[in-house]
């Protein structure tokens, strides 16, 4: 079974490979989930191949697991941040996505 | 190499590094390699998480321990890295096409 390739009439507008799926991003809000529980909301202006990443106007989202040693009662805290202009490294994402939806 | 040449935008610039180990390093870029390894001049540190460092003015911080790099938003221009980011992403596609 073939691939069927997209005709492409200007230059890289076919998505072949999952790195063009995020060239369609560039531009536009969207979600990054890091390792170590974060997950970063920006706008998109730069990746590489490392998906190493320049966002602009940023939310991070750190979801911070806290057990009491007490009651043995697990409660999650969910710490936001907010910065400017933001340099990732690629080796700490592990996905890219539009931002998510929720309610 | 695009992030490399866009570091070298940034020397003499001031930016927040935050290592992998949560480690916060604010002060003046004063170099950077392909491996994005950054040199910092002027360091500031929070005492309390760091005290290693507390009394040290200058560093080399390898690349891979980096997790992120606050910058100046108005040291950077968007439309710029964007362009950029197309060009480099063609090139990555050609030189991809050419080794198979």
């Amino acid at each position: 079974m073939s691939l069927a390739k997209v005709p492409s009439r200007e230059k890289g507008s076919s998505v072949d490979e999952p790195l063009d799926l995020i060239r369609l991003s560039l531009d536009e809000r969207i979600y990054v989930k890091l390792r170590g529980d974060r997950e970063l909301r920006g706008q998109l202006h730069a990746y590489d191949q490392h998906l190493n990443m320049v966002l602009g106007n940023v939310e991070e989202t750190l979801t911070v697991t806290v057990v009491d040693e007490r009651t043995y009662e697990e409660r999650v805290q969910v710490k936001t941040r907010n910065i400017d202009m933001l340099f990732v490294r690629g080796d700490g994402v592990i996905l890219v996505s539009p931002p998510l939806r929720t309610g | 190499m695009l992030f490399y040449s866009f570091f070298k935008t940034l020397v003499n610039k001031d930016v927040v590094v935050e290592l992998k180990n949560d480690i916060m390093i604010s002060g003046t870029l004063a170099g950077v390699d392909q491996f994005l390894n950054l040199k910092l001049e002027n360091i500031v540190v929070n005492e309390e998480k760091c005290p290693q460092l507390a009394s040290v003015k200058s560093c080399f911080v390898r690349g891979s321990v980096v997790r992120y790099v606050q910058l100046p938003a108005t040291e950077v221009e968007t439309d710029l890295l964007q362009d950029a980011t197309r060009k480099e992403h063609s090139n990555q596609v050609a030189a991809a096409e050419k080794t198979k």
